[in-house]
């Protein structure tokens, strides 16, 4: 029998946009049995959240004071409890145990997939049926499509640029679990900065303004800030931009950063390095500004303006 | 305190990769390979470990045919103390390199295994969070700073709401990012050097690892091409496109 068990993310009050998309990954499954777990120190606002959204069967919270912080090795051997043994036909045990690609997503579910002894299907960016995916390799330059063994739970992370969050109308029910592990006691939080929290959430933002190396400075990226707030945009950087110190590194869009799917995405001083395509790819209307006409972002670009960025951008701010 | 760091050896990072025609794989004959770069960094800054008197040996190991020795031999000449190939035939999924690796930490012991977050071919990013938990130890991943004292390893970690920062008791299994360091350059007498050094092979079979499969690669496929796009003479025709699009 097919279920589908996703453990959702969240920050205490609010479920994230990444877990919306990871249903949807799941209801392209085909299967209609989709539980969703909260972890927290107290679920129920969560829970409720969760409870609303389309699709959702059950919602199931497990709360405990240990889970004021998601760490890995508190939680892999929690979800591993509660995916139960898929095998045992008792109908306890889960078919497939999803987490969002976010890097909680990707600190947790791989740690649990080995207690449960199986290889985890990484960045599902599309689904074919309940067993068969396809997932980006070779920094999104090439897909493969993976077949799970019948034999074997499906553990997967749900690439969240490639699924719309599912939307409410949903009134699963929610039920209260007890906390089946213990703390490990040898990992310990201490401490989160968070970057500028204005503006939207570049990772689910529709409008995203990046800048690169080009911008010179952190002062040069003024510009990219100033058109985003008009655009009501996001802001994103090239790792260039990142490691030249212009803006902390959780802008950064590639590989190695954040893959996003915006529906319009301004590349601004960006000459577009495979790693940072790879975390593009995916948005709606790509819009490069460069000074150099060959530069490759071209190549992707929907409508691409060569040019000095410098008297460019607050043009362009200033006739918007 | 020895520090294990594990090399993957991939399709150089610069390599624009071609899937083949007839969808078997991706082309992989006369290709550049180098050491994954996170494992680069990964090697690099347990040498910093050492070399602030933190660590009295690095080794390095990887897992793969004979063509391996030769990210081993550059990890050598980078400055690791000695090397093991685990020799092991086909595709080696990440919980059968995490099984592996589990070997080697119970014949060596270490206080910290040391692995990249990602290898850049296949994009798993498992091994290590793998490893950490069939060890039963902490995982400190997407590392960017590391800290040791006491015992403990405290790591700003780089996630999605900007840098967490967690303290773990030793020995862990980490994961580093890449902004934890700069790699060094290899030089030629270091080169020289690394032939001498020790490079020992073991095999799958010998240290009794269980191989796990279970995700089989049905086919591969060029990424979807974007459309071609058009180029736009001023910011004017910029807004209007864009307002044709329905998008402003």
């Amino acid at each position: 029998m097919s279920r589908i068990l996703i453990i959702a993310e969240h920050d205490g009050e609010t479920l994230s946009a990444a877990t919306a998309k990871t249903l949807t990954g799941a209801r392209d499954m085909g299967i209609d049995d989709i539980d969703v777990a909260v972890f927290a120190v107290d679920p129920s606002g969560v829970a409720e959240q969760a409870a609303k959204l389309e699709g959702v069967t059950r919602v199931l919270t497990i709360g405990h004071a240990d889970f004021e912080h998601f760490l890995a090795a508190r939680l892999a051997p929690e979800i591993k409890a509660l995916a139960g043994d898929p095998g045992s036909g008792s109908g306890a045990g889960y078919s497939h145990i999803l987490m969002p690609s976010t890097t909680y997503g990707k600190d947790v579910l791989p740690r649990a997939a080995a207690l449960i002894g199986v290889n985890q299907v990484s960045d599902i960016q599309e689904v074919i049926d309940e067993r068969t995916f396809k997932r980006p390799i070779y920094a999104s330059n090439a897909v493969v499509t993976v077949k799970v063994a019948d034999d074997q739970p499906v553990v997967a992370t749900i690439r969240t640029a490639s699924f719309a969050a599912a939307g409410e109308g949903g009134s699963a029910e929610i039920e209260s679990r007890e906390s089946q592990a213990e703390d490990p006691g040898h990992t310990r939080f201490v401490s989160v900065e968070g970057g500028e929290g204005e503006g939207p959430d570049l990772a689910t933002a529709s409008v995203v303004v990046s800048g690169g190396r080009a911008m010179g400075s952190s002062e040069g990226f003024d510009i990219i800030y100033s058109l985003a707030k008009k655009l009501n945009a996001a802001v994103g950087a090239s790792r260039a931009a990142v490691d030249a110190g212009y803006v902390p590194n959780e802008l950064q869009v590639g590989q190695t950063g954040k893959i996003i799917a915006p529906e319009l995405y301004f590349a601004i001083g960006i000459s577009g390095a495979i790693q940072h395509l790879t975390g593009i790819k995916d948005a709606g209307t790509i819009v490069a500004i460069n000074k150099d006409p060959e530069a490759p972002i071209f190549e992707v670009a929907d409508l691409g303006l060569v040019g000095d960025l410098f008297e460019l951008v607050p043009e362009l701010e200033g006739k918007l | 305190m020895k520090i294990l760091v594990t090399l993957k050896r991939v399709v150089d990072y610069n390599v624009r990769v071609r899937v083949k025609s007839d969808g078997s794989g991706v082309e992989t004959d006369g290709v550049k390979m180098s050491i994954n770069p996170f494992d680069e960094i990964a090697l690099e800054e347990a040498l910093r470990i050492k070399e602030r008197g933190e660590a009295e040996e690095v080794i390095v190991a990887s897992i793969g045919g004979d063509e391996v020795q030769q990210q081993l031999r550059t990890g050598l000449a980078m400055g690791a103390d000695r090397a093991i190939q685990v020799s092991a035939d086909g595709d080696v999924q990440p919980l059968t390199a995490a099984r592996t690796f589990l070997k080697l930490v119970e014949k060596e012991e270490p206080g910290i295994v040391f692995l990249g977050k990602q290898a850049i071919d296949d994009d798993a990013n498992q091994t290590g969070q793998m490893l950490a938990a069939l060890w039963d130890r902490p995982q400190a991943t997407f590392a960017s700073r590391v800290e040791l004292a006491d015992g403990k390893a405290t790591v700003a970690r780089e996630v999605d709401a900007g840098l967490e920062t967690i303290e773990v008791d030793l020995p862990a299994v980490l994961t580093s990012d890449l902004r934890l360091n700069e790699p060094r350059f290899v030089k030629l007498p270091e080169i020289m050097k690394a032939k001498r050094k020790p490079l020992d092979t073991l095999s799958l079979e010998e240290l009794d690892v269980e191989r796990a499969g279970g995700i089989e690669a049905v086919s591969y496929e060029p990424p979807p091409k974007r459309g071609g796009g058009k180029k736009v003479e001023s910011v004017d025709e910029l807004v209007s496109e864009l307002k044709a699009k329905g998008l402003l």
